[in-house]
């Protein structure tokens, strides 16, 4: 993703004094919408705490495990997850309208946005870059299991992929499998389990996975 | 013809590279501060989602191509704001306002206390449909053979180029829908039904690496025939 690169590494320089090119461009677009009286700069605060610290795929992630011990709630969730999610407050820009898709032995189902990229921002928080991506925008699609591969996923040859390409504002969260040897675990420590990847359907959730879960 | 934007099934990107767990929201602060803006501005009610993805559609494709995922957000904005006529040309190049906006606009500014109640109930698409949906659960499409728009040339479309002339199975009705093609230039929303349309791998690619693999998109009534 060669156009993402600078992104990425500019702000690690830690003697880079002047602000990059972009940075420049936004503070000139935010200073003429302020003088103009069009833009609150305490608003955009406000947007961006939101987004760095009220969402985040800890939501998405306390479904999922309560779907896992709730029988119930599992069944609204595949059924009517609009619904459900509404009652819960976690509805919002770019989730209005949810469907979540369940992984089975049988069906792996992942995400993507081909066209932009749409993504389900109240349960999984801003999408990360690799989801922005032109390689996985454009791969995706064409070819999951290789693309799958590069997050050191591999599926049965057996298992058939789904992968959802969000062209509408349907947003899709992937339910992931209630990895083995969880029996006697609380709520609370399978929400810790489940990865912001496994929820976009590009990673698998495994008990030796906990130390990564760091996510949530 | 589509645009620079659709690039699903494109060869040559590269391998996609995983973040860290710890990677930040917002790897720059100017990444959240263009996020904040364009959201800010949105909530002047001048342009709609529609708009807004097909401004940053139209952007060159060499910029398209070269510029970040935020960088597309700003030249994007920057673009709707001439278009709308609520930025000039010549403040863009001054970097500065020439001049207040109108009272009725500035009466719009997005206050800070507003800011969490509008992000948590967000902009609903779903509309009713006085008209009995088309297809069932099951029935097989085939998709425009022309990934574009049916009325404007080089207009908004969301039906890949991918999926054009394809033929596929209903799997979900999403009930009724605002039209982007519509919407995006500001032609009424038009709501129609939407359904997810399931496609077999080895009907879309000409090397599938699994062809009962499936890719699903949400199409609406418009873009789909009976197969």
């Amino acid at each position: 993703m060669p156009h993402d690169h600078h992104d990425e590494t500019d702000a690690s320089h830690p003697h880079a004094l002047l602000p990059s090119e972009p940075a420049l461009r936004v503070k000139a677009l935010e200073t003429i919408l302020v003088d103009k009286g069009l833009v609150d700069p305490a608003a955009l605060d406000a947007i961006i705490d939101y987004y760095e610290h009220e969402i985040g795929p800890h939501i998405g992630a306390g479904l999922i495990a309560r779907a896992w011990v709730d029988p119930d709630f599992r069944k609204d969730l595949l059924r009517d997850a609009d619904t459900l999610i509404d009652s819960l407050g976690h509805g919002g820009r770019q989730g209005e309208h949810v469907v979540v898709v369940e992984n089975t032995p049988e069906t792996h189902n992942m995400v993507v946005c081909t066209l932009c990229s749409c993504y389900p921002w109240p349960l999984l928080g801003i999408p990360p870059a690799w989801y922005k991506s032109d390689a996985y925008r454009s791969r995706a699609v064409r070819e999951p299991r290789a693309v799958l591969a590069e997050f050191g996923v591999s599926l049965p040859a057996d298992t058939r992929i789904r992968v959802w390409d969000s062209t509408a504002e349907i947003r899709y969260l992937v339910l992931p499998m209630r990895p083995d040897g969880t029996d006697g675990m609380s709520e609370t420590e399978l929400a810790a389990l489940v990865t912001r990847d496994s929820m976009i359907g590009t990673g698998l959730i495994t008990t030796g996975l906990i130390t990564m879960a760091g996510e949530s | 013809m589509t645009r620079i934007h659709d690039m699903g099934g494109r060869y040559g990107d590269g391998a996609v590279k995983p973040d860290a767990p710890e990677e930040p929201v917002f790897p720059q602060e100017w990444h959240g501060r263009a996020l904040a803006l364009t959201l800010a501005a949105g909530a002047l009610g001048r342009w709609n989602i529609d708009a807004s993805r097909h401004v940053r559609e139209c952007l060159p494709p060499a910029d398209y191509a070269r510029f970040g995922y935020y960088e597309k957000w700003l030249g994007g904005l920057a673009n709707i704001l001439v278009a709308q006529g609520i930025v000039s040309a010549d403040e863009i190049a001054a970097g500065r306002a020439l001049g207040p906006a109108d009272d009725s606009l500035r009466n719009r500014r997005l206050a800070a206390e507003k800011v969490v109640p509008v992000l948590r109930s967000g902009g609903p698409s779903s509309r009713p449909v006085d008209t009995a949906p088309r297809f069932a659960i099951g029935a097989r499409v085939t998709t425009h053979p022309i990934a574009g728009n049916q009325a404007i040339s080089g207009g908004h479309t969301r039906l890949p180029a991918y999926a054009a002339g394809k033929t596929g199975t209903v799997v979900l009705h999403h009930g009724g829908h605002v039209l982007p093609d519509s919407n995006a230039h500001f032609g009424g929303e038009a709501p129609e039904h939407l359904y997810s349309v399931s496609f077999a791998a080895g009907d879309l690619w000409q090397h599938a690496e699994s062809p009962a693999d499936e890719v699903c998109l949400d199409l609406w009534d418009s873009y789909l025939t009976p197969a």
